[in-house]
C-alpha cells in the first residue's frame, strides 16, 4: 500500500517562511531582516514587531536591500532579505552577483510570491525565470520548498546553512500536507514521496501536490508511478535523481517556472550524463503569465495534476 | 606620520601605480592616481586599522570599501605598503592565478579586501550595512566609502543615499572622488551631477567640500572635519575635488586614461616624473 498524503488545511508557503523566521531569530540572535516595502506581504511583520533592533524597512529600493544585507553579513550577522521574487532575483541580480555571491556573504533572499500563482497582479510580478538565474550563480543554494511546513522548516534549514540560499515560495494558501517536523528534510537532499516502477515524476514547490495528484489519478490505471519531491535545486541531489531515472523507463518534471534553465533542464541535465531517458517537461512553455485567479492560471498554462498525469502517458507510449 | 613622510608615499603609490598598469598592459591609471593622496592618507593617517591579522568582518577596527572599484591599482599600492600583503605581490596585479584581480574581489582572500566591487554603485549599500552592523554590535568605529563620481550615475547610490540619511546611519563617511571624468568624457557632457553638494544635502547628509584633494593635510583637516560631523544623526559625504591622472602631466584630467596603460615611450614620460622614492616592489 502506498502512502496517502492528506491535505491537513491549505495554508500559504509565505506564512510558513514568516513562521521559521521567527523561531530561527528566537534561536539565534546573528539574525536580522530586511523589507522592501513588502514587509507584509512576506510575512515579516511578526519579527519586525518581535526584534525592532533587528529590522530593517528599505523602502522600495531592493538593490541596495541586497547590499545593504552583504554589509551586514561581513559583520558576522545573518540577514534575511524579502521581497517578491521577481524583485530579489530579476531586479537586483546583479547585486546578488557581486555583492553577494561573488563576495561570498551570508545572505538569504526569502523570494516570496514566485510563479503563476501571484495570480491577479499578473505578468509583471509572476516570476518564472528565477530558478534559472540563482541556479547559475558560483555559491547560491536555491530552495523551493512545497508547502506550508517545508517552507518553515526550509527557513530553520538556511538560517544554519553557511552561505547564500534563494529561498523560493509563493503567495497563495495551498495543501498542507508534510509533517511539521520532518527529519527527512534536509538541503540538498531529494525526498522520495512515492515509489513506482512504471514513470517518475520530478516536481518542486507547489507542484509537488500536483505531482501526488497525478500519481493517484494514475493508480486507477494500473501504473505506479513515483514522486520525488527536489524542494532544493541547487546542490541537487544528483544521486537520487539517478537512481530514479535508473528505476524507470521514462521521467516528467513539474514545476512553476519557465520550461528554459529550471527544474527540467537541470533533470535532463543529469539524464544525458548518468541515465538516458526521455524527460517530458510540464512548465510554463516559454510566455509571460497573465491576470486570473491561481487555479485558472494553473490550468491555462498547463500545470495541474491533470496536464502531469497527461505527460506520463504520452512519455509512456513514447517509449512503448 | 610625517608630512613629508606622506608624501613620499603618495609618490611611490603613484609610481606602483604606473609600473604595474604598464607591467599588466591594463588597468586604469588615471583615477588611480587621482585618489592616490586620498587613499594614503586614508591609510597611512586617519583611519584605525589593523593590517595583520587581517579580519574579514572588520569589527573592532575602521573599514574602508572602494565602490569604484576600478581605481584598485592605487589601493593595492597603498594596502600592500600599509602591511596587509607583501610588496612582492603588486607585480602580479591582473595575472592569472593572482589575489590582485582586475576588481577587487575577496574570493582570493586577498587581504584588505572585504567585498568585491568593481559593477558600480554597490559599495554605498554594503558600506551602510557594515556601519549598521557596527551598531548593532556596539563598536564604535567607522567606515568610509569611496566613490567615483561616474558611479553617481548609478541609481543604486541615491537608493543607498536615501536609505542611510533615514535610517540615520551617522557612523559612515562616503568620499566621492570628483575629477568630473568618466569613461566616455566629461560628466557634465555624458550626465551631469552638478550641483553634487545640493542633491547630497537634499538627501538629508551632512556634506563637506574638499578643494584641495591633492594637499594631504588639507585632506586630514577635511577627513577630522568629518569624523566631527558624524555621529550626529546624519551620514557625512566628503567631496574631494581630485585631478585625474594627477601626477603624469599628459595623463592628467584626460578621460581617455580612464581605462588604458602606458606603452613603452609614455612609461618612460610618466616614470620621469615619478622617481622612486621608497623602494619598489
Amino acid at each position: 500500500m502506498r502512502p496517502r498524503y492528506v491535505d491537513t488545511g491549505a495554508r500559504d508557503t509565505r506564512s510558513g517562511f514568516g513562521a521559521g523566521l521567527v523561531e530561527a531569530a528566537q534561536k539565534d540572535g546573528r539574525i536580522v531582516a530586511l523589507a522592501a516595502d513588502l514587509m507584509s506581504s512576506v510575512k515579516m511583520d511578526e519579527f519586525a514587531r518581535l526584534f525592532p533592533e533587528r529590522f530593517f524597512q528599505a523602502g522600495v529600493a531592493e538593490a541596495n536591500m541586497i547590499g545593504v544585507a552583504a554589509g551586514l553579513a561581513t559583520v558576522g550577522w545573518i540577514p534575511f532579505v524579502g521581497t517578491f521574487a521577481n524583485f530579489a532575483a530579476g531586479r537586483a541580480y546583479d547585486q546578488l552577483r557581486q555583492s553577494v555571491c561573488y563576495s561570498g556573504k551570508n545572505v538569504k533572499i526569502a523570494a516570496s510570491h514566485a510563479g503563476l500563482t501571484l495570480g491577479e497582479d499578473g505578468a509583471t510580478h509572476q516570476m518564472l525565470e528565477d530558478i534559472g538565474l540563482m541556479r547559475g550563480l558560483p555559491g547560491m543554494t536555491v530552495i523551493c520548498p512545497c508547502d506550508y511546513n517545508q517552507t518553515r522548516l526550509a527557513t530553520l534549514a538556511a538560517a544554519q546553512w553557511e552561505g547564500p540560499v534563494y529561498l523560493r515560495f509563493g503567495r497563495p494558501p495551498v495543501p498542507n500536507f508534510t509533517p511539521p517536523e520532518d527529519p527527512t528534510f534536509e538541503i540538498g537532499k531529494a525526498q522520495v514521496l512515492l515509489t513506482g516502477r512504471d514513470a517518475v515524476i520530478f516536481a518542486t514547490g507547489h507542484m509537488v501536490w500536483q505531482a501526488l495528484q497525478a500519481a493517484y489519478a494514475l493508480e486507477e490505471e494500473g501504473l505506479e508511478v513515483a514522486v520525488i519531491n527536489l524542494h532544493t535545486l541547487k546542490p541537487v541531489d544528483t544521486e537520487t535523481v539517478v537512481e530514479w531515472l535508473s528505476r524507470t523507463p521514462v521521467a516528467i518534471t513539474a514545476e512553476e517556472h519557465q520550461v528554459h534553465n529550471g527544474l527540467g533542464d537541470i533533470i535532463s541535465g543529469i539524464a544525458c550524463r548518468y541515465c538516458p531517458r526521455w524527460v517530458y517537461r510540464v512548465a510554463v512553455q516559454d510566455t509571460f503569465g497573465e491576470s486570473g485567479k491561481p487555479s485558472e492560471l494553473l490550468a491555462k498554462y498547463g500545470l495541474t495534476a491533470a496536464h502531469i498525469a497527461q505527460a506520463v502517458r504520452q512519455a509512456l507510449a513514447r517509449v512503448g | 606620520m610625517e608630512q613629508a613622510e606622506l608624501e613620499r608615499l603618495a609618490a611611490q603609490v603613484r609610481r606602483d601605480v604606473i609600473r604595474m598598469v604598464y607591467q599588466a598592459q591594463s588597468g586604469h591609471p588615471g583615477g588611480a592616481l587621482g585618489a592616490t593622496d586620498l587613499l594614503v592618507a586614508l591609510y597611512f593617517a586617519h583611519m584605525r586599522h589593523v593590517p595583520q591579522p587581517f579580519s574579514e568582518t572588520g569589527v573592532g577596527e575602521d573599514v574602508f570599501i572602494l565602490s569604484n572599484g576600478h581605481i584598485c591599482a592605487a589601493w593595492y599600492a597603498v594596502l600592500a605598503r600599509s602591511g596587509y600583503f607583501p610588496l612582492s605581490e603588486l607585480a602580479t596585479f591582473r595575472r592569472i592565478d593572482s589575489r590582485l584581480q582586475g576588481h577587487p574581489a575577496t574570493k582570493e582572500k586577498l587581504p584588505g579586501v572585504r567585498v568585491a566591487t568593481g559593477s558600480l554603485g554597490q559599495g554605498l549599500s554594503v558600506g551602510i550595512g557594515i556601519a549598521l552592523g557596527k551598531r548593532l554590535l556596539g563598536d564604535p568605529h567607522r567606515v568610509y566609502v569611496m566613490l567615483g563620481d561616474g558611479e553617481l550615475n548609478e541609481g543604486q547610490i541615491w537608493e543607498a543615499a536615501l536609505f542611510a540619511a533615514h535610517h540615520k546611519v551617522d557612523n559612515l563617511i562616503a568620499i566621492v572622488d570628483r575629477n568630473y571624468k568618466q569613461i566616455d568624457g566629461d560628466t557634465r557632457a555624458v550626465m551631469n551631477t552638478d550641483p553634487l553638494e545640493a542633491k547630497w544635502a537634499a538627501f538629508g547628509w551632512a556634506v563637506l567640500s574638499l578643494r584641495e584633494a591633492h594637499n594631504l593635510p588639507a585632506i586630514l583637516k577635511a577627513l577630522e572635519e568629518a569624523v566631527a560631523q558624524s555621529g550626529q544623526g546624519r551620514p557625512v559625504v566628503l567631496i574631494a575635488y581630485t585631478t585625474m591622472g594627477k601626477g603624469v602631466d599628459f595623463m592628467e584630467n584626460d578621460y581617455r586614461w580612464h581605462g588604458k596603460p602606458p606603452n613603452a615611450q609614455e612609461y618612460a614620460r610618466a616614470l620621469a616624473q615619478l622617481p622612486e622614492v621608497l623602494g619598489d616592489f
